[in-house]
């Protein structure tokens, strides 16, 4: 005779401060309670003292007239006629152009340097290695502060600046770049490079298309070059050249004319370059170490050149390693621009949560909305790594 | 059938050899020095091409470095006419009497020279802490974790801080400086955010969505902004935060924001070892009994942090880095005294700047290339493990 087993005794009875399910509810519950009184506690002893402060809280500053002069500005603002709002927006601006540049040239030096440590030129090798272990060692605020002070600095004056065939200025007032003022006519060449750029897209899908059918291959790099590069050159010629470099014209005391470069912005951007390159030359050296020396094996006994190989075997296998932690040093960078109000370079630190504080006194809301802006940064960008985390993963069975 | 070694083949044709030539020597061209540079250095055209530009490069570098630091610094002097260029008529490298001057300045800022004793009494009580927890195989070091994060915090706070009762007075820490303030936050950094950490990590893999949610919520948040908006954070809103009488120190503000940051970062690093630690060891420790306090303090924290040592030394050293971003917000830390001395006019000349730097330069690599060095050597020693 068999007992069903599931009619037994009732489960055990357990003391209600045992059971789980109580106990993490109790928890929870007290963790909620704690940071409730927490935020209350900050937010009742946060309006006391703006009260007594007197300090006006919300959000209408931001349309109050700003007053104050920014060195740089890449749309058009005037300290008399320009609102906190806008200098807000100056400020995002400068720090996207230096973290947009700063990102660039990070990845090309990076790159050069992670590949250089894995050369098998022995110098090279260990030069490239003594980079990174030095750099990678020395705060960031110190090399902006040296570059800043101990380089641009101490560049002669504008009388005895270093010039470049009086096209190109260097002094301790920044660096001077002849201007590009296009003339009638230059319409046509930006419109013939949108158009080699949509020809040269259209070639390219032509080109895959064929190969998956017949196997031919088509000469898509030389064919991109004369669309991309060729054809607006061309055309520029034909119109005569519409463009005119205005060169900047060196006075006793000032340079007038051209294009004028802030010494603080160019410490920054060599700082952030020469900073981030040396975490991205290792994350591309763990990403091309990351593929197994059979793939390369493999391709070639399929009988693929090293160039394809590498192109086409150990490139698309490296990236899927390198992106996420690429991705995350340009995180980085972004962030570490910040460090501009050391220098004094006019990011949305230096002129928002420091000029802007000092003279609204409005902490809260301003701290608030600086962090939201990066924490905005660095969410969508989280949110794009994951997308492509998803796409590129291995395929398992 | 018996063959000799100078017999190769007893009989047959007269073409065959008979016996083993002498071994030669390899082609002194593939071995040697000569070998390796041909290997190594010159293996083809564009090998040629980049050791020529690298040689170049270091030339002209490394001689340059050398004559700045030692061959044309100013070793003695009394003040800027000993550095400066245009009064000596030569070329001028660091300016070493400048250090030497303010070198006290470096380490203690302006702390009173009579109390300084106790600053040196501190980095001695920090050395011997570093030393007993570093060392893998010293005695006793469950008793160097007490001394680490539970004695030395309190002992060095009455030391440095002071405390009329046991006749120590006290020393305000706006007068605080220097190397002292930069270890100061560094350990501080250190102590607070690896307790912090494990536990911010234990919540974010914890059951309870409560727990997960505020964990995550606060991890995500300070490590998604940077550092300097933290620091103006603590300086400039945790004032409003607190009851109007209560004034937070301003060193204190910087110590929180630097711990706080500290802590999310060190939760990812100790979220990866908790991750690399197999599933069957949380059940196993759940099948021999153990409650969720015991499982994680017995058999889970000790072998996941014992993998992520490396990765903790590592956060180490960028938080070690990261301590000269209070600069920003106005504490004394080294990289401040160096600014400031470097405009003093008693010594502004223009290799100041560059001396003062070098110092700076030295100091952090020393102590940031040391932490690194460490952390590779725990990772080989942790891999010898997991050899077979």
């Amino acid at each position: 005779m068999s007992t069903d087993l599931r009619t037994e005794s009732p489960p055990p009875r357990v003391a209600l401060y045992n059971n789980p399910k109580v106990r993490s509810a109790v928890y929870q519950v007290g963790l909620c309670v704690i940071i409730g009184l927490l935020v209350y506690g900050a937010a009742s002893n946060a309006i006391e003292n703006l009260r007594r402060a007197n300090i006006a809280s919300g959000f209408g500053f931001w349309d109050n007239n700003a007053g104050f002069d920014i060195s740089q500005t890449l749309i058009p603002y005037s300290s008399q006629a320009s609102t906190y709002g806008r200098a807000f927006w100056v400020g995002l601006l400068n720090t996207l152009l230096v973290a947009g540049l700063g990102i660039f040239f990070a990845t090309i030096l990076g790159f050069i340097i992670g590949i250089s440590r894995l050369s098998k030129n022995w110098l090279l090798a260990k030069a490239a290695g003594c980079y990174v272990e030095t750099i990678r060692n020395l705060p960031l605020l110190l090399q902006l502060l040296f570059w800043y002070n101990a380089v641009l600095k101490t560049l002669p004056d504008i009388r005895d600046s270093f010039t470049l065939g009086g096209a190109v200025y260097l002094n301790n007032r920044g660096l001077f770049l002849p201007k590009p003022s296009p003339l009638e006519g230059f319409g046509w060449v930006q419109i013939a490079l949108v158009a080699g750029i949509i020809a040269a897209i259209a070639f390219r899908l032509w080109a895959h298309r064929r190969q998956e059918r017949t196997g031919r291959q088509a000469p898509v790099a030389w064919v991109t070059l004369a669309l991309v590069v060729g054809a607006p050159l061309a055309v520029f010629l034909l119109a005569g050249a519409p463009l005119l470099f205005q060169s900047p014209q060196a006075g006793r005391f000032n340079i007038s004319g051209g294009v004028e470069v802030l010494p603080e912005f160019v410490a920054l951007l060599f700082g952030l370059s020469i900073y981030t390159a040396a975490f991205i030359a290792e994350v591309v050296r763990a990403g091309l170490l990351a593929v197994s020396r059979g793939q390369v094996e493999a391709a070639y006994s399929l009988g693929l050149q090293p160039r394809p190989t590498l192109r086409l075997v150990v490139i698309p296998q490296a990236m899927r390693v390198i992106v996420p932690p690429l991705t995350n040093q340009y995180l980085n960078l972004t962030k570490n621009s910040t460090l501009a109000v050391a220098i004094g370079y006019p990011d949305l630190v230096q002129v928002f949560t420091g000029t802007v504080l000092n003279q609204t006194g409005q902490a809260v809301e301003v701290v608030a909305i600086t962090m939201l802006v990066y924490l905005f940064i660095s969410l969508t960008t989280s949110l794009a790594m994951n997308i492509y985390n998803k796409r590129v993963a291995l395929v398992e069975r | 059938m018996a063959m000799s070694d100078t017999e190769l083949v007893p009989t047959g044709p007269a073409f065959v050899r008979r016996e083993f030539l002498p071994a030669q020597p390899p082609p002194v061209r593939m071995t040697g020095a000569f070998g390796w540079m041909r290997e190594n250095l010159f293996s083809s055209a564009f090998n040629i091409v980049l050791t020529i530009l690298i040689a170049l490069l270091l030339a002209w570098v490394v001689p340059e470095i050398v004559r700045f630091l030692f061959i044309d610094a100013v070793w003695t002097g009394a003040d800027r006419e000993a550095c400066h260029e245009a009064v000596q008529g030569h070329a001028i490298g660091a300016c070493w009497p400048f250090v030497w001057e303010r070198l006290p300045y470096f380490i203690y800022g302006s702390y009173p020279i009579p109390e300084r004793w106790r600053v040196d009494l501190f980095f001695a009580l920090l050395a011997l802490g570093v030393v007993w927890m570093l060392w893998l195989s010293a005695p006793r070091r469950d008793l160097g974790m007490i001394y680490s994060f539970a004695v030395l915090p309190v002992v060095s706070f009455i030391l440095l801080h002071g405390f009329e009762a046991i006749g120590l007075p006290v020393v305000d820490t706006v007068l605080w400086g220097g190397v002292l303030v930069t270890i100061v936050v560094a350990s501080v950094g250190i102590v607070v955010s690896l307790p912090f950490g494990i536990a911010l990590a234990l919540g974010r893999r914890s059951q309870m969505p409560a727990v997960r949610l505020f964990s995550v919520i606060f991890i995500e948040f300070v490590r998604g902004v940077p550092l300097v908006t933290v620091l103006f954070m603590a300086s400039v809103m945790l004032p409003l935060f607190v009851p109007p009488n209560f004034e937070p120190d301003k060193l204190l503000r910087a110590l929180i924001g630097i711990a706080l940051f500290a802590s999310a970062y060190m939760a990812e690093v100790v979220r990866a070892g908790l991750q690399a630690i197999p599933k069957g060891q949380f059940e196993g420790a759940m099948a021999v009994g153990l409650n969720y306090p015991q499982r994680m303090r017995l058999i889970i924290l000790p072998q996941a942090l014992r993998v992520t040592i490396p990765n903790i030394v590592n956060n180490y050293v960028a938080l070690f880095k990261d301590t000269t971003l209070v600069f920003i917000v106005g504490i004394f830390d080294l990289l401040r005294t160096i600014e400031v001395a470097r405009i003093d006019p008693k010594w502004a000349t223009p290799v100041t700047s560059t001396t003062g730097y070098a110092v700076a330069a030295i100091f952090y690599l020393v102590f940031c290339y040391g932490m690194s060095r460490y952390a590779r050597a725990v990772e080989a020693r942790l891999a010898t493990g997991d050899k077979r």
